[in-house]
């Protein structure tokens, strides 16, 4: 049954907070395939992040369904389904990066020997080699970040969820990042899903980019892209690349136009960076 | 490839902190010979102009820092040891009830700690009574603990282990407060990383909470360490132990009329002691908790 279940199956997903009393998402539907790499794109407060934590099994929806490859959430993430990626690093100070990546391998029980052989895989994936035993604080961002996705795949979870893991870091690295995480993304075979802010980088990583808008969260649309793999840099200067960042922007707007009409929120998506 | 472009030069965190360990001893130096300077030239000023206000300054009032020091290097009474000799057994007299009744405190300290941050209930139900509990005078309860733990202690504690708990007393409690704090100081984000591995609510305490709480029990083990010495000399009173530095100080205020500068030179000797307790804890810190150099204080 589970062969060929959807890696995320989402339907009639509601989020209501209690505290102020908001509609933070309105009757999602969304199913993600496996080996997808699908992007959550909108504005701030479209609920793209609370929706991430409810498929992670961190939050719990108010109305509706999550299933995980076939499972509930909560099953999958006790099978350790789930590999999460913050837009902070969130390494631990006491411990080195090859510690910090052997940690969800101590919660599974893995032995020193198979522990350590790991992460030297891991560690040359995201290719740190040389930094095993540095600790967090003595890393650039970037370089923190690679631990966290390494420290997120070390347990090789069938669902990779990330939420803005970029966002913090200068463009030059976003974007050195964004062709390294294509490069595991294909090596590992594993599914995405990845909030961001930024059109570009959804285009440019994903299969699949949906579209949020905001105020009741909702689905505003949904764009393939059917850029050829593997891509790199030269993917940015194909023309296909920047008629799918309209697209996306043309959705945004759309879902943007449907917010009541107080919300004084700059256009955030009208002017892109590195375009 | 392209980690190395990014990568810094390694630092040594260890030669690299030679220095200004060396720097900030000096300072400390510094600022000590300026305090004695300051206190000889108010005496001196005092005794010049005859200040009366808040206190007629003298002899007695205010002994020389040369003296108060001197003193350390005379007989204690004649014909006997130098006050030093009988200082410094007293000094280690009181350092062993207080670095057991620190180890003692610390422990349960912590151990209430790691329970209340457990459960929300138990905390809200036991941390008044934790908070109360330091309101009560030492001085009062010293008693009854001597009546209760005296009789029964084996024999290597016989006779001073009451004092250990009660310099205990002293001690738990700043511990508990920070290490709670501590506890609950955890990144959130942090603990649904754990969960997100299926970690078990042990786990997350023993590899997560725990480990994250150490710069708050440290701070709190500086504090405690010196009021565990503190809580020793205090205790050492209504348990009429004469072996320890409570039994000097005793002493020596009944004959500060005649000689001010040995209770002056206990009171130094009584510092010292503390201050070395704090040091000790601070090394250890430095040893064990390996943090980005901000969370080191």
């Amino acid at each position: 049954m589970s062969t060929d279940a959807a890696a995320v199956s989402v339907t009639g997903l509601s989020k209501r907070f209690e505290r102020g009393d908001v509609l933070a998402l309105d009757r999602i539907d969304l199913d993600v395939q496996p080996g997808e790499f699908v992007s959550l794109i909108g504005p701030s407060g479209c609920g793209k992040s609370t929706l991430l934590r409810i498929i992670g099994d961190l939050i719990q929806p108010s109305e509706g369904e999550v299933l995980v490859n076939g499972k509930p959430a909560h099953r999958a993430r006790l099978d350790r389904d789930y590999g999460i990626v913050f837009q902070d690093a969130v390494l631990y100070d006491w411990r080195s990066v090859a510690k910090n990546i052997a940690l969800p391998l101590e919660m599974a029980g893995w032995d020193r020997k198979r522990r350590e052989a790991r992460v030297s895989e891991m560690v040359d994936l995201v290719e740190l080699t040389g930094f095993e035993k540095h600790h967090p604080w003595q890393l650039s961002g970037g370089m923190q970040q690679r631990v966290s996705i390494a420290r997120a795949l070390s347990f090789s979870p069938p669902l990779l969820l990330m939420d803005e893991p970029f966002g913090a870091l200068d463009e030059m690295t976003r974007e050195r990042l964004n062709n390294e995480l294509l490069r595991i993304w294909q090596e590992t075979l594993s599914t995405v899903v990845f909030v961001t802010h930024s059109i570009a980088e959804s285009v440019f990583l994903s299969t699949r980019v949906v579209i949020m808008s905001s105020r009741p969260g909702q689905i505003a649309g949904l764009v393939e892209i059917d850029l050829p793999h593997p891509r790199g840099p030269e993917t940015r200067e194909d023309a296909r690349f920047a008629e799918h960042i309209t697209q996306v922007r043309r959705l945004l707007r759309q879902g943007h136009a449907l917010d009541a009409p107080e919300e004084d929120e700059a256009p955030l998506y009208v002017a892109e960076e590195g375009l | 490839m392209s980690s190395a472009a990014v990568a810094r030069p390694v630092v040594e965190p260890r030669r690299e902190a030679l220095l200004p360990a060396l720097r900030s001893i000096g300072l400390s130096v510094l600022v000590l010979a300026v305090l004695c300077a300051l206190w000889e030239t108010y005496k001196w000023l005092g005794e010049r102009f005859e200040i009366t206000h808040p206190f007629p300054v003298n002899g007695r009032t205010m002994p020389h820092v040369y003296d108060m020091v001197g003193q350390l290097f005379e007989p204690s009474r004649r014909n006997g040891p130098l006050l030093i000799e009988v200082l410094w057994d007293a000094a280690l007299f009181t350092a062993k009830e207080a670095a057991a009744g620190f180890l003692l405190g610390a422990a349960v300290g912590f151990a209430i700690a790691v329970v209340l941050s457990e459960s929300r209930l138990l905390q809200r139900g036991f941390l008044p009574y934790i908070v109360a509990s330091q309101t009560i005078p030492i001085l009062a309860i010293a008693p009854m603990v001597v009546v209760w733990i005296n009789p029964k202690l084996p024999d290597p504690l016989a006779g001073w282990g009451a004092v250990s708990v009660i310099a205990a007393y002293l001690t738990f409690f700043p511990v508990t407060i920070n290490t709670l704090r501590g506890l609950q100081s955890t990144d959130p984000r942090a603990v649904e990383l754990m969960r997100s591995y299926a970690a078990s609510r042990r786990e997350i305490l023993w590899k997560l909470r725990i480990p994250a709480s150490f710069p708050f029990v440290f701070t709190a083990l500086k504090i405690a360490a010196p009021a565990s010495v503190v809580g020793a000399i205090i205790g050492e009173l209504p348990s009429s132990i004469q072996d320890g530095l409570a039994g000097a100080i005793l002493n020596f205020n009944q004959y500060y009329i005649t000689s001010p500068e040995s209770l002056w030179a206990t009171n130094i000797i009584a510092a010292i002691l503390g201050v070395t307790f704090f040091l000790v804890v601070a090394l250890a810190e430095r040893l064990l908790v390996r943090r980005a150099p901000e969370h080191v204080a």
